[in-house]
Formats: C-alpha cells, structure tokens, sequence
C-alpha cells in the first residue's frame, strides 16, 4: 500500500506515493529521476549514495524515503546554480579529483556538509569527513586536494 | 530485495507502545535503520509491520546533572553524542567512542539506542556503557523497567526487552573522585565495527593510588558484551603496575570466548584482549592519576 511522501529536493517541492519499503536512494532516483545520486553497494559501505538531509550527511540507500518526510534533501543536482558549477565541482575539475566518477556525487556531498560545518578544516579533518566515502579507483588525494582548495577560499560562492 | 510491510510512524511514546504491544512479533521497531534496513535488504529480517520511532521527540535529549550524571534519550543520534559539549566536558570517552563509530553519515542518522537494541557483540557503545557503570530503562504499556546494561544483552542480536517493551533512556552516573575510562578498539577499516573492543574503568584512592575499583568490558569476543571479572579482581585493592596490567590482559585473554571469522580467528581475538586490556588500562590509569 502507497503511502503519500512530501519532500523537498534541491529547493523544489514534491508529493509522491511510494512504497514504505521505498529507499531514499530510490526515491531519488526511479521517481525524481534524479540519478546524479548513485547506488554503490546498496549496504551503507560505499557512500556513492550520500546525500545531505536536513543539513546532515546521510547515506541515502539506508534510510526508508516515508523518513526523510517533510524533510530538505540536498543532492549533487542541487549544487551549481544554473550553470554555474559550485566552488567544490570547480576544485574537483581543476584538481582532477576523478577517475571512473563513481563515487564523485558522493564526495561532493560528505564535502559540502563538512564545509558548511567547519568552513576551514585541516587536512585530517577532511580525511575524517570523507571517511565514510570509498574511492575505489583510490583518487584520495586529488578530492583531498581539491577540498583543501575550496576551504583555502581560492573558489569562491558567486551570489 | 526488502519484503513489503505496512508502516506506521507515531509521534509519541505512548503511541509507539500501544502499536507495538498490539502487533510484537510480527512487528519491528526501526529507529536510525542503520543495522536493521541492512538486515532486511539481506531478507534476514522480514516484518510484516515496522514501526518508526525515529519521529518521537520526546525520546531525544541528553541532560546532565552534577550529582545524578548523564540521561540520554534512546533516540538522540550518535553524531549528537559525540558532538555535546557537556559529553566532551564530562564524559569524553562516549565523544571519543562515537568518534569511531561507522561513519559520519551513519553516525548522523544511527541512534544509540538502535544501536544497543541491535545487540551485536561487536557494537561499540555497549562495552563504554558498561565500564561506565550505565543503566537503562525500559517502558511499555504496563511500566518502567531499570536495569544494568550489562544485564541488558542476553545472546547474539538477542535483549532482554520483553513483548512490547522498548528501550527509552540509558543513565550514566556521574563518576566518583578519581576515576577515568578508556576505550579503543581494533578494526582494520577505519569505519568498520570492532574485531575487538575494549573499554577500562578505574577508580583510584584519593590519597594512595590504590584502585578502589575497576571495570572492564569487552566487545567481539564473546555473544554479548562481557566483563572480565577475574582480570579485574586481579587488579582491585592493588597499585596497579604496569605488570599487573600486563597480568591482567593475560587473565582477560583466557576468560573470553570469541568465534573465528574473516575478520580474525578465535587465537587472534585473544591475542587482541592480551594487549589491548593493558595498553587501555594504561591509558585509563594515566587518565585518572589526573582526574
């Protein structure tokens, strides 16, 4: 039996019926369409999945959409204003902080959240923030440097 | 693939029991889904209802009191533990555990108290908990239950909360003059669970350094977390040495019954208790000569 689900993502609103057995990850995904989000290992492992919720990092394939209720998701969509890519997309484009892609949506997402908590972290503070985020082309220190460049203040937000 | 359930999601307490006496073994309680949405998805739990208390307010809080000592609410997050200011001021071994625990994402949604009903051996929060001497309440229709958390794990995955009843609060007395608890585990990814965890509690004299008392708990070696009581009673009453620990780590590593598995066999686990119980005794000892 559906159930009604409204929700916010990336500023827009939305009232869906889903399933409860319905993921967020999914939701985002086979309903919005939304598949910049990525589904890794589907058990809370990879973070490919992660997605900002209400101002906090979650991993999106762990958490039943009806939760997220009433709730603002955030997800890799949501970043660039138009066309105009965020601070953190830029680095990770200069940097080079890519190699197959996977696991970058996530990334960007563990690093928005970290930012948006502590706005000039250390090097070990971004390791931890992105602790919970597999590469497994194991590109670390280029996302690593690319983070470090945004939190230096050498992207800056255009209003 | 998850099986189908119904949902419910109630806002308070009251309503949350009522649900749950009405449909208990055919139910599940799903706070953070941390553990519980893996065990489904792997079809090792199927409900054919599941109720959400993530939504019960009332269940979330941490308060603290100087004589008392710390309640916090089953349904306050990991990652608000570890950010408190008053656990970081007065009980920073829980800020330090959660620190480790899986990873932020998971900490930001995960609830201690999930957590602990989960009752996997290897959880990090239980064996803190009991070093620090926590109790626990349960509630259901019919009342109030207390007990120690130590008492609380019964067997893998398994509690002793009864048909109906659910966790609602853990409290943690403040500690007596001179005590200090540590905690590590053994892990071989950052963000995974335990192979072996260890967490010392010890209570020093004020004037003599004798230690008055001691606890130690340990988690993945056995199908609870456990106390080894005969490595502590080696250490009461004495001025603990760096032999005496080295002794009692030596204790420890016989009193446990751990498995083998991929992540290390039942010798290595063992190995593990041997060192860790000293090098984390060492620790809480030097915490409290300070304290």
């Amino acid at each position: 039996m559906k159930k009604e689900l409204r929700l916010t993502v990336n500023g827009q609103p939305y009232e869906l019926y889903v399933k409860p057995k319905t993921l967020l990850v999914e939701a985002l995904r086979d309903h919005l369409g939304l598949t910049g989000t990525k589904r890794g290992c589907n058990e809370s492992a990879c973070g490919a999945c992660t997605v900002i919720l209400n101002g906090m990092a979650v991993k999106s394939c762990s958490i039943l959409a009806l939760q997220a209720g009433g709730g603002e998701v955030l997800t890799v969509e949501g970043l660039a204003r138009g066309t105009e890519l965020h601070p953190l997309q830029k680095a990770f484009l200069d940097h080079g902080a890519f190699q197959c892609g996977f696991c970058t949506a996530g990334m960007l997402m563990s690093a928005k959240a970290l930012l948006g908590e502590n706005p000039k972290p250390a090097k070990e503070q971004i390791k931890e923030g992105i602790d919970g985020n597999i590469c497994r082309c194991t590109g670390y220190n280029s996302i690593i440097r690319a983070v470090t460049a945004v939190a230096k203040g050498e992207y800056k937000e255009e209003k | 693939m998850i099986r189908d359930f119904e949902y419910f999601a109630p806002k308070t307490l009251k309503e949350a029991l009522t649900l749950w006496d009405k449909y208990g073994d055919e139910s599940k309680i799903i706070a953070g889904g941390q553990s519980l949405l893996i065990l489904m998805r792997q079809g090792l739990v199927a409900p054919e209802y599941l109720i959400d208390i993530k939504g019960v307010s009332e269940l979330n809080y941490i308060e603290s009191d100087s004589k008392k000592g710390l309640r916090i609410g089953a349904l306050t997050t990991h990652r608000t533990i570890e950010k408190s200011p008053v656990i970081q001021d007065g009980f920073i071994v829980l800020a330090e555990m959660e620190r480790r625990l899986a990873s932020i994402q998971t900490r930001n949604w995960g609830t201690i108290g999930g957590n602990i009903c989960h009752a996997d051996p290897a959880g990090d929060p239980a064996p803190v908990l009991i070093a620090l001497n926590a109790t626990l309440t349960t509630a259901s229709l019919k009342g109030e239950r207390n007990m120690a958390v130590e008492d609380f794990c019964l067997d893998y995955f398994e509690t002793a909360l009864e048909h109906g009843e659910l966790l609602t609060e853990i409290q943690i007395p403040a500690a007596p003059p001179h005590t200090s608890t540590a905690y590590t585990k053994f892990n071989v990814i950052e963000s995974d669970m335990a192979t072996v965890g260890v967490a010392v509690s010890i209570t020093l004299g004020s004037s003599d350094g004798i230690c008055q008392d001691i606890r130690i708990a340990l988690g993945a070696v056995a199908p609870t977390p456990m106390r080894a009581k005969q490595a502590e009673a080696a250490l009461r009453g004495k001025k603990i040495t760096d032999n005496l620990l080295k002794e009692a780590g030596e204790i420890a590593s016989t009193e446990v019954e751990p498995i083998s598995d991929m992540l290390a066999s039942e010798e290595y686990r063992r190995e593990l208790v041997r060192v860790l119980v000293r090098r984390v005794g060492k620790e809480a000892l030097a915490r409290a000569k300070q304290a």
